[in-house]
């Protein structure tokens, strides 16, 4: 088992709202690993895997995303999330 | 069947004639529990299947933002927590549609509750998957869709999947007894130059044709043989219109006496302007800075901003750029500001007055300005002027900025500060305003005067008339002052932009007018027809 963990800040102009949000549960669910993120300073961690938990975390422009994972995949899961955050969701804006 | 006529508001443009289509009002028919709960929970099973491939069939049709709509529908129908919800419904009694109806709701008021608008606007997205299960388990047929190309689709309102799946006809325009302009559905019709009119007040019956005027709001339907004609020869006229309109867009627009008028641009976000549009204009009349503003959980820095408004004047290498300085109000909210509630916003404080009564969040932003300025065709406008005391504080406070910055060492100048006359106090008193250059905000100045706002309806936005005497007349006064003084006056707002009203800009001695690039090259045509 491994566990990985980092952190990315959302420069996304619109934040992790519907469009960028499915392009990482799709991404998260693509690895087997249990995958959970959080706002920075906020006390409770939510599944990557759900759309209804990372919507509802609003999470804005400027914020900081912790994210962990465990199990199988965990490294490049975790990788593989940031890089999507980093690029903008392969967005332009 | 008489002509009948129906009144709203125009949400995408356009002018078409067609058959019309109307939707079946929906009735929130509840149905009791068909069998116990593992009765139930197949029930719902079924219909969350079904859902899935009739959401994967309209995308296969749908287009790339329409895709990009139901690609989110589709991830929270096979998100687990959203199901499980139902799930727990059903085991304690729920009908299958009851529950799922309840789940859906309580995501729903999550977002409806989010203080951000492009959160509550995903509230219609969930609403639109509630309603195709519920459909579904309640073995109610989807809406009967046109089949025929150029049809009007006319309905209460429109969710964005019943859109996709009626846009496979091709419709030919939209009419809708509520709806709003900011939906979904506005914003892909206007995607696809789909005429489209919503706020009709009332959903018609019992004609099978109609005609959509999507410049005026209008919808008339069983159009009688004078209205048809007349409609025929506005759509004639439309089509010459904007042909010869595009031809003229690659040019400077000149007066047919030779004279040069300036055709520059409204810009909100750079980022969604054409290339091409950015080329064809003589600049920029109107930076409204806002869009760096709203929707952020961090103001922007003073080095944000200076890269942003650097990036735009150097894109438009040498012509001028005219930078509003930050407009909001009680109305809009900013991250971090607290602004008092108001019970009038707009008569409250904003714009210039906000910003002089908050220097910690005007400060980064005359700073980024005063450092853009050196070696590029910079100004500076400032809105909601209504004394000549507030903008010489303005302009004290730009002067205390830049010696600061050459404190620092920092390179730095002073762009022309103009202000815009939106306020009818400025407009009387024109002669009192120590402005470099003074740009017309018509929107607001239209608003002010006739005491009416466009957004009313009805008998107030009539009033709001931009060709009343007592609008042209305040605009004539700043007209005289400028020529008087030899100060350039610009108009920017809508009004520059609506047919009709150019002529009598142009008429009024205005050479500079700044549009929205939709109507930029209707604008340069105004000019070029210009018979005055």
């Amino acid at each position: 088992m491994s566990a990985a963990r980092d952190e990315v800040t959302i420069r996304h102009p619109t934040g992790l709202h519907a469009r960028p949000a499915v392009k990482f549960t799709k991404l998260a669910k693509t690895y087997p690993a249990a995958i959970r993120l959080r706002g920075s300073g906020e006390a409770a961690w939510v599944d990557a895997k759900s759309i209804v938990k990372v919507m509802a975390l609003k999470l804005r422009t400027g914020t900081t995303l912790e994210l962990e994972a465990e199990g199988d995949g965990a490294d490049e899961a975790v990788a593989a999330l940031r890089g999507l955050v980093e690029r903008n969701f392969d967005e332009d804006g | 069947m008489a002509e009948q006529r129906y009144s709203g508001r125009p949400a995408s443009p356009g002018l078409v004639i067609g058959p019309l289509h109307v939707l079946a009002t929906r009735s929130a028919a509840t149905r009791a529990r068909a069998g116990d709960a593992a009765a139930e929970h197949a029930r719902l099973d079924g219909a969350l299947g079904r859902a899935r491939d009739d959401l994967a069939a309209l995308m296969a049709t749908a287009g790339t933002e329409g895709e990009e709509i139901l690609a989110f529908q589709v991830e929270l129908l096979d998100d687990p927590a959203l199901v499980e919800h139902a799930r727990a419904a059903i085991d304690a009694g729920e009908p299958a549609a009851a529950a799922w109806s309840a789940a859906l709701d309580e995501q729903i008021e999550g977002y409806v509750a989010a203080d951000d608008e492009y959160f509550r606007a995903r509230a219609a997205d969930l609403d639109d998957l509630k309603t195709r299960v519920v459909d579904l388990l309640e073995g109610r047929w989807p809406d009967e869709l046109p089949t025929v190309e150029g049809t009007i689709l006319a309905g209460r309102d429109l969710s964005p999947s019943g859109f996709i799946a009626a846009e496979r006809a091709r419709l030919g325009g939209i009419a809708l007894a509520e709806g709003s302009a900011q939906s979904h559905v506005a914003m892909l019709a206007r995607a696809r130059g789909l005429p489209m009119v919503v706020d009709l007040g009332a959903v018609p019956t019992g004609a099978d044709e109609a005609i959509l005027d999507a410049e005026h709001g209008m919808l008339v339907t069983a159009p009688d043989p004078t209205t048809r004609d007349a409609f025929a020869v506005r759509r004639r006229a439309r089509a010459q219109t904007e042909e010869r309109a595009v031809a003229l867009l690659g040019s400077p627009a000149t007066l047919p006496n030779g004279e040069r008028v300036a055709c520059l641009l409204n810009v909100d976000d750079p980022q969604s302007i054409e290339p091409a549009l950015l080329d064809a204009a003589d600049g920029v009349g109107l930076w409204r800075t806002e869009f760096l503003f709203l929707h952020r959980a961090q103001l922007p820095d003073e080095g944000e901003q200076y890269a942003a408004y650097t990036a735009l004047l150097d894109r438009l290498t040498g012509r001028p750029v005219a930078i509003r300085t930050l407009d909001v109000g009680g109305d809009k909210p900013l991250a971090g500001v607290s602004l008092p509630s108001e019970s009038n916003p707009f008569l409250g404080l904003r714009g210039l007055r906000l910003c002089l009564d908050r220097p910690e969040l005007f400060r980064p932003q005359v700073r980024a300005l005063l450092r853009a300025a050196p070696g590029r065709s910079l100004k500076v406008m400032l809105p909601m002027v209504s004394r000549a005391s507030e903008l010489a504080e303005a302009r004290a406070f730009f002067d205390a900025c830049l010696e600061e910055l050459r404190g620092e060492g920092v390179e730095a100048a002073m762009p022309p500060l103009g202000m815009m006359v939106e306020t009818p106090a400025s407009a009387v008193a024109i002669d009192t305003f120590d402005a470099d250059f003074f740009s017309i905000g018509s929107n607001d100045l239209v608003q002010y005067t006739m005491a009416a706002s466009r957004d009313a309806g009805g008998r107030v936005a009539a009033l709001a008339d931009p060709l009343d005497p007592a609008v042209l007349r305040l605009i004539e006064r700043v007209v005289a002052h400028g020529r008087a003084t030899g100060l350039e006056v610009s108009l920017c707002g809508d009004m520059a932009a609506v047919p009709g009203c150019a002529e009598r800009l142009l008429a009024l001695g205005l050479r500079r007018l700044s549009v929205g690039p939709a109507a930029l090259a209707r604008l340069k045509l105004a000019v070029h027809d210009h018979a005055g």
